[in-house]
């Protein structure tokens, strides 16, 4: 798999709900699709996203074919304290992206 | 109000570009799928019993935003609502989204909780046909809420394989 982006304010009031997104470049490859020799080429896509914050995990995703190529999510957390956003894709063979964002919390 | 709207425009136009930077050759090669098979209102319906472990299914309190008319089935915003007040003992726990004419029911499932905030989620979708889509919440006291919209798919993902 390739690069991530991920989008997390710099900074942010203890106790506000903060908006996260989200995306890895991933083909999302369905299963369901023939190549041009007529065989169907194997599925492989992002089956799961999981973000922690400070290692505690606080949102999780799992996705099925009907997600779009470079699966975008946004979704929300509470900023709690200053720290560091991880988020993991991890896909139909195993391939991982990791992607840290850290957070200021005032 | 739709996904579209609720996303400020200049920002989604700079994920565009900068995705289109990072995924390279990826980001064209993979729009469209052709299934030789489609799931029907009945596979759905399977598929929703599972999720929900045969729960009865409320109204209310749930919002499913999809454009009502959708020009490209290969990307497809749709956002999930749900009125909660996300606390230790009343939040969303998971919430699932279910096509009725995919080659597959299941679209997603999400996972919250009480450090969630808000129950709003939001993600990009593919549609091989015009149809039904399901959003199924299952709430921290165990209760199960549904709610469903048409959509009407004039370009499905189909098209582009």
């Amino acid at each position: 798999m390739a690069s991530a982006l991920v989008r997390v304010p710099a900074r942010a009031r203890r106790g506000e709900v903060i908006e996260i997104t989200a995306m890895v470049a991933h083909p999302m490859e369905t299963g369901f699709r023939s190549g041009e020799n007529g065989q169907i080429l194997p599925r492989n896509i992002v089956q799961l996203f999981v973000c922690r914050y400070d290692g505690v995990e606080v949102f999780r995703a799992e996705f099925f074919p009907a997600i779009t190529a470079n699966p975008y999510i946004a979704f929300s957390t509470i900023a709690t304290r200053s720290g560091t956003l991880e988020f993991r894709w991890i896909d139909d063979r195993g391939a991982e992206v990791l992607e840290r964002a850290a957070i200021i919390v005032e | 109000m739709t996904p579209e709207s609720t996303t400020n425009p200049g920002r989604r136009q700079s994920i565009r570009v900068l995705v289109a930077g990072v995924a390279g050759g990826v980001a064209g090669a993979s729009l469209g799928w052709c299934p030789e098979a489609q799931a029907t209102p009945a596979d759905m319906q399977a598929a929703i019993t599972a999720f929900s472990r045969s729960q009865t299914l409320q109204s209310g309190g749930v919002r499913l935003l999809v454009p009502e008319l959708v020009e490209n089935g290969n990307s497809v915003p749709v956002s999930v609502q749900v009125d909660s007040p996300m606390t230790e003992r009343d939040h969303v726990r998971r919430i699932g989204l279910f096509s009725e004419k995919n080659p597959q029911p299941q679209i997603a499932v999400f996972h919250l909780g009480p450090h969630s905030g808000r129950a709003n989620v939001t993600t990009r979708i593919r549609l091989a046909d015009s149809q039904r889509l399901v959003a199924i919440v299952e709430m921290a006291d165990g209760r199960f809420f549904q709610t469903g919209v048409e959509v009407i798919v004039t370009l499905a993902a189909c098209i582009e394989n």
